[in-house]
């Protein structure tokens, strides 16, 4: 029954950490289409970010839910208007300029803080289930992502912003013939899949050590996720979360970590033999 | 002595070359070339950053004091990045083209394995200096970190007094920590324990909760964890985030030789056990002055860990086998090698064992405490039998292999 419990819990806590690490690239690769290599680099960055605030002595859940977010947010505004905007459309050129993106990141970073490994440590204490210590984090990670969710879909959904931005990601010629600036659009959209990166890095941060090539052990899973999840931006990103997650829970309990990794790799291959174009492009058609 | 027209523009044509690529380069013969090779960047770079710094440090030293047989000791220094495809391309490198006379370098087992052949077909004396997993049979190969029989043998019945007989084991999905996890097992079993549970992970995995849950699940007295690297740093963090720290001790054969109880929290690193040939807080003289002379070269001392005092026992070891051999001649520092020689380093006396190539030194039971790693009990110049008990070089010269145990 405890174990049961705990079982649980972890299944829920990687399914919410895929649909974390994959949030902002759905913005930007979802929905933007623009291949962001340096995505798992947002996320790093978002990590420093919350370390530094809290050295600094800023308490740590502002650091993770706004500070870190902001920053990278801002960063990736400079990257936006600097590179990015540039490349709309140009599919292979963003993957070649945002991954040299991320190796200027990984070299920024390192020059900043230095290539060693840093950290801070949870802010909420492990709690008891029956005879089994549980990490009380993971129930903080997943209430984020819980917000992430609903935040993205009243956004998209409920308000005029969300709207046209949607509009303009489909049809960019006729927002601008209706007297919308895709140029700015672009720009703010970018800014909140950035500042998503930036949020889920700084989630993540107390319980990895952070060093400047961190980025690169998310960058895989975030990509599968989002592009299992098929078109619809928050119900794909939900669903192919859901599906990895539990699916390597479910292998690394019953054999070995390592098998749920694998189990994870090849059940997206099957996934995108039988539904090329990601799961929400058969199921929950027409949902956001 | 004819020079034909070729000879001449292709002698004129490499030295402008030489002159204009490598304007400090000294002429063949004026200088001793030592190799190294170590991750200076990348996610091991916590290890191979502090040894590079010992290997410039103890190189400038013997400079400082005239060099060996009167000569410079220049360094070609090279950072794989982490990546274990830049060893062969860089082994190659020093070997074949720098013709260096020594190298000393590599930091994972995967790495050591990587090179040590090109070391041993081109003649080129090597050094590896990190604490391993053992058995490696190589007359062309020095070792002087410590191996399981040095380290594990002690750790394992001292942590299992402390905790119980129910052990887990959780190690790196590598060489290193496949052997090791078979040395830990054939340890606990000699000392009354069973292993109830055993996890291999990749070197880049980062999330350690469901591991955490099944470890509860086989309800272990003692978790000892041989991982590698900055991600499986993640563990102990997640382990005291869990709240598992007071409930279930845990002991490391790898925590700590990169500094790692710097890293985290003293909530989170407090109490866990471990045993090393060094610590920051050895309090000799040797080490004192060493830590001194390390602040004197880079700012401050605390980057020195484990794997940087290795590397700089190592050079030490070598530069005293050319000063006793008179010459860079393979055999004749080999020699001088395998007469028993010993040097003293900041972790005290460290003897070449002539039938292996392994070291014989000291090595402390230790628990990490406040950042610092506490001596609990020091135990003087251990062999290293394991390796002793399957490899014999003075009886066997031409042996390559990496004996592995059985069990």
């Amino acid at each position: 029954m405890d174990l049961g419990f705990v079982i649980l819990v972890e299944m829920f806590y990687a399914v919410a950490s895929l649909i974390l690490i994959s949030a902002g690239l759905a913005v930007v690769f979802g929905m933007m289409k623009v291949i962001n290599l340096a995505h798992g680099e947002f996320m790093m960055m978002g990590g420093y970010a919350t370390i530094t605030a809290v050295n600094l002595g800023i308490n740590v859940f502002v650091a993770m839910l706004i500070i870190a977010p902001l920053i990278v947010g801002l960063i990736g505004l400079v990257v936006e208007r600097l590179v990015i905007r540039h490349l709309y459309g140009r599919l292979v050129d963003t993957m070649l300029a945002t991954w040299g993106l991320s190796l200027v990141f990984i070299g920024l970073v390192t020059m900043i803080f230095g290539n060693t490994t840093t950290g801070i440590s949870t802010p909420i204490k492990g709690f008891t289930v029956g005879s089994y210590q549980v990490n009380g984090y993971n129930f903080f990670i997943i209430l984020v992502v819980i917000a992430v969710l609903l935040l993205m879909l009243a956004v998209l959904k409920g308000t005029r912003a969300g709207l046209i931005a949607r509009g303009t990601m489909q049809r960019s010629d006729m927002a601008n013939a209706l007297g919308y600036s895709p140029d700015r659009i672009y720009m703010a959209t970018f800014f909140c899949g950035s500042a998503l990166s930036g949020l889920a890095g700084a989630v993540l941060a107390p319980l990895v050590g952070l060093v400047p090539t961190s980025g690169g052990a998310y960058i895989a899973k975030a990509f599968i996720t989002v592009i299992a999840g098929g078109p619809s931006l928050v119900t794909g990103l939900f669903a192919s979360g859901t599906f990895f997650g539990a699916l390597s829970q479910f292998f690394t309990f019953a054999i070995s970590p390592v098998i749920g990794e694998v189990a994870l790799l090849i059940g997206a291959v099957f996934l995108l033999r039988l539904l090329p174009q990601g799961i929400t492009s058969k199921f929950f058609k027409g949902k956001l | 002595m004819t020079v034909n027209r070729r000879t001449f523009l292709g002698g004129t044509a490499a030295l402008t070359a030489t002159a204009a690529f490598l304007p400090t380069v000294t002429l063949a013969g004026d200088t001793i070339k030592l190799g190294s090779i170590l991750d200076t960047s990348g996610v091991f770079d916590a290890y191979g950053k502090p040894m590079d710094m010992a290997m410039r440090l103890a190189v400038s030293e013997i400079n400082a004091a005239g060099g060996l047989l009167g000569k410079q000791v220049e360094v070609k220094a090279y950072d794989t990045q982490s990546d274990m495809a830049l060893y062969s391309q860089y082994g190659q490198q020093l070997t074949r083209q720098d013709e260096v006379d020594v190298v000393h370098g590599g930091i994972l087992s995967a790495s050591r394995e990587a090179i040590r052949q090109t070391m041993r077909k081109t003649n080129t004396p090597y050094f590896y200096n990190v604490l391993y997993e053992g058995g490696v049979c190589d007359r062309n190969i020095f070792i002087n970190g410590v191996t399981p029989a040095q380290q594990v043998e002690a750790l394992v019945p001292y942590a299992m007094g402390k905790s119980g007989k129910k052990v887990y084991v959780l190690a790196a999905d590598y060489n290193y920590g496949q052997i090791m996890a078979r040395w830990i097992e054939k340890f606990v079993k000699e000392n009354g324990g069973e292993i109830v549970g055993l996890d291999f992970f990749p070197l880049d995995v980062a999330d350690f909760g469901s591991t955490i849950a099944k470890i509860q699940t086989a309800a272990p007295d003692l978790v000892i964890a041989p991982l590698v690297g900055g991600a499986h740093l993640s563990f102990f963090r997640q382990w005291a985030a869990a709240g598992m720290k007071d409930r279930i001790p845990l002991a490391s054969t790898t925590m700590g030789v990169g500094n790692e109880h710097k890293v985290l929290t003293p909530e989170e690193g407090n109490g866990i056990m471990v045993a090393y040939n060094y610590s920051q807080e050895l309090d000799t003289p040797a080490n004192n002055a060493f830590k001194e002379r390390w602040a004197a070269a880079y700012g401050d001392s605390n980057s020195i860990h484990e794997l940087a005092v290795s590397n700089y026992q190592g050079v030490l070891t070598w530069a005293e086998g050319v000063r006793q051999a008179g010459s860079l001649d393979r055999e004749a520092l080999f020699t001088a090698l395998e007469s028993g020689l010993s040097i003293d380093g900041p972790a005290g006396k460290v003897t070449v064992d002539p039938k292996t190539h392994h070291a014989i030194l000291d090595v402390h039971l230790m628990e990490i405490e406040n950042q610092g790693m506490k001596v609990i009990e020091t135990l003087p110049q251990r062999q290293p039998v394991d390796t002793q008990s399957v490899c014999d070089l003075s009886a066997n010269p031409d042996d390559n292999t990496q004996y592995e145990i059985d069990i």
